[in-house]
């Protein structure tokens, strides 16, 4: 199989490149949501939150399986799941920059997972009942487990933000942490404007002011106050610019990938 | 107590063993037989739960997807199997909360295999291959253990094992039709985690201290060497299918006893691990003493909060 690859550029110049574009989004995001996850294999609080963080990595890890799977049928060249999981290049990753940030400390993690858990939670809710059969299938799947991942983290910052007062002074600092990186997920993408111009993306502005209202409250309930945001411009999943975390996960991701290329394993 | 009462207790209690009965957690038990088990049980569940550790090692550097998620599915499945034991251990009357401080503390033991380091990729398939295939034959015949939470637990625990084992293998299979490299990569992953497969079954029968009473009671139903052989017996087919080599000049089919042969164990490193002199056991339960450590500003969270609103 070919190792140099094209993956669409940041302007989509057919509807297939921003499909795929936006397709690549969704798998990205799952991807390195499941990989950062499985660090805290072993390491977890308790027995089970290893045994919960396990099962939400393996979600994501299984809802980007699906994503990449469909990719390769519609790709226009040859290629094969691990080819599109472990074998781009940083820039050819579309993920939003929530994802890759370190895990940190428990509440960073659940800081990261909920915001990004309700933003998808409403963007896979929308999806599900979209045109696009596949899609739609894939994000009806996808839907469920989310809603899951959603509830844990939620339950988790209201139990951290109202618990003690060193939990709640750590997930304040948590968020203050993670929180800018969140508005990604709302900054269309070419690709986004062009899906949702033919129906198949939701408007990001309405998952937006969705997404708000219910980080408000959670954060409201859980006694902690609401970040004040900083810098809005992190564009990874339209032009592929990470930050500096996100080398070192691929490094690691692909090892073995890049160090025994072309090889069954 | 009057002494006729206790001795009713011991006799009815030898009975139900004697009918292969199990016992069960309100039925009287000796005290030495519920130490034994707590013991047992309680190391089990400890070794679930570093076992994690190795395998964690290569999860996020699984070469492909769909075994990154079946690794990481196998490692939350051992979390599951730590839990159900832990479980099984407090229908004893112990914490799991003061079992694991022990084990913390360095002052339970729990399985030496994973005081050995995980390497290469090859190391995840001869693990689940090499050392869920022991654990399985260990748990097969606990199955049959007279303390029923624990043969309960094992008949659970079994069905996934064999599932991790089966996966393992194939690893080792897609090594050994692979490239010159990955062959080679399989072959020192068995060579270095074969011995301390063997020794996971325990000392020589004539050495294992606990061993006699543990019979008598039904807690172990085979003994460490019978259950060794067996495992040999079973594994050098699939070596063999795999075109690999044991590191064992001696290992050679005996007609005449209708097993395999196999050379001398190095019991001196057994102790050695055991006395925590393996390559990895300080890490290891640094590892999890650190974050255990770090977490307990999160238990304590959960606590306060369940207290305010329950
Ligand atoms: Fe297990
Ligand atoms: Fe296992």
């Amino acid at each position: 199989m070919s190792k140099t690859f094209d993956t669409s550029t940041p302007s989509p110049a057919s509807t297939l490149d921003a499909k795929i574009h936006y397709l690549f989004q969704l798998a990205d995001n799952a991807l390195i949501m499941g990989q950062r996850l499985c660090e805290w294999t072993g390491v977890a609080p308790e027995l089970e939150i290893d045994l919960a963080l396990c099962n939400i990595a393996l979600d994501h890890l299984g809802q980007a399986n699906a994503w990449y799977e469909y990719l390769v049928e519609i790709y226009p060249h040859p290629t094969d799941v691990d080819q599109l999981a472990f074998c781009r290049d940083e820039h050819q990753y579309y993920n939003i920059t929530l994802t890759e940030l370190p895990n940190g400390d428990f509440a960073q993690t659940i800081a990261k997972m909920a915001l990004f858990s309700i933003f998808n939670y409403y963007l896979h809710d929308a999806l599900r009942k979209c045109p696009d059969a596949r899609i739609a299938a894939i994000a009806a799947r996808s839907y469920k487990e989310i809603q899951y991942h959603r509830r844990y983290t939620s339950n988790w910052i209201l139990r951290l933000g109202d618990g003690t007062d060193t939990s709640h002074e750590r997930m304040q600092r948590a968020l203050d942490i993670v929180w800018d990186h969140a508005f990604e997920a709302f900054a269309p993408s070419p690709a986004d404007r062009i899906m949702h111009q033919h129906g198949i993306a939701p408007d990001l502005e309405q998952i937006k002011s969705l997404w708000e209202h219910e980080v408000h409250q959670l954060l409201h309930k859980a006694t902690l106050s609401i970040p004040e945001t900083g810098f809005t411009g992190y564009r990874a999943k339209s032009d592929g610019i990470h930050t500096e975390h996100m080398g070192y996960l691929l490094a690691e991701m692909q090892y073995m990938q890049r160090r025994y290329p072309n090889l069954q394993w | 107590m009057d002494q006729t009462t206790s001795i009713d207790l011991e006799k009815r209690f030898e009975g139900k063993i004697a009918q292969e009965l199990k016992i069960e957690p309100k039925d009287w038990m000796p005290e030495e037989y519920r130490r034994m088990l707590i013991r047992q049980i309680s190391q089990h569940a400890h070794s679930e739960v570093i076992g994690m550790l190795p395998e964690k090692n290569w999860l996020t550097r699984a070469p492909t997807l769909r075994r990154k998620m079946a690794l990481l599915a196998k490692i939350q499945d051992e979390a599951g199997h730590g839990l159900y034991l832990y479980s099984a251990a407090e229908t004893l009357g112990v914490s799991r909360e003061q079992l694991y401080r022990d084990f913390l503390d360095g002052k339970a033991k729990y399985s030496n295999i994973f005081n050995y380091p995980a390497l290469t990729w090859a190391d995840i398939g001869v693990i689940g291959w090499l050392v869920d295939g022991a654990a399985i034959i260990n748990q097969v015949s606990l199955q049959r253990t007279s303390y029923g939470p624990y043969a309960r637990a094992m008949v659970r625990i079994c069905k996934e094992e064999n599932f991790h084992q089966r996966q393992g293998y194939s690893i080792c299979l897609t090594l050994a039709r692979g490239s010159k490299e990955q062959r080679q990569m399989l072959q020192d992953a068995i060579n270095r985690w074969w011995w301390p497969a063997l020794m996971m079954f325990g000392p020589p029968d004539a050495e294992s201290k606990h061993s006699q009473k543990s019979m008598k009671w039904k807690i172990k139903r085979a003994s460490n060497d019978t259950l060794r052989q067996k495992f040999i017996d079973q594994t050098v087919p699939q070596l063999e299918y795999l075109g690999m080599k044991a590191p064992d000049p001696h290992l050679k089919w005996n007609p005449e006893r209708g097993h395999y042969d196999y050379g001398p164990i190095d019991w001196e490193e057994f102790w050695n691990v055991i006395r925590g002199k393996g390559p990895c056991n300080k890490e290891r339960l640094r590892t999890k003493r650190v974050a255990y450590e770090k977490g307990q500003w999160v238990r304590d969270a959960a606590i306060a909060y369940a207290k305010k609103y329950n």
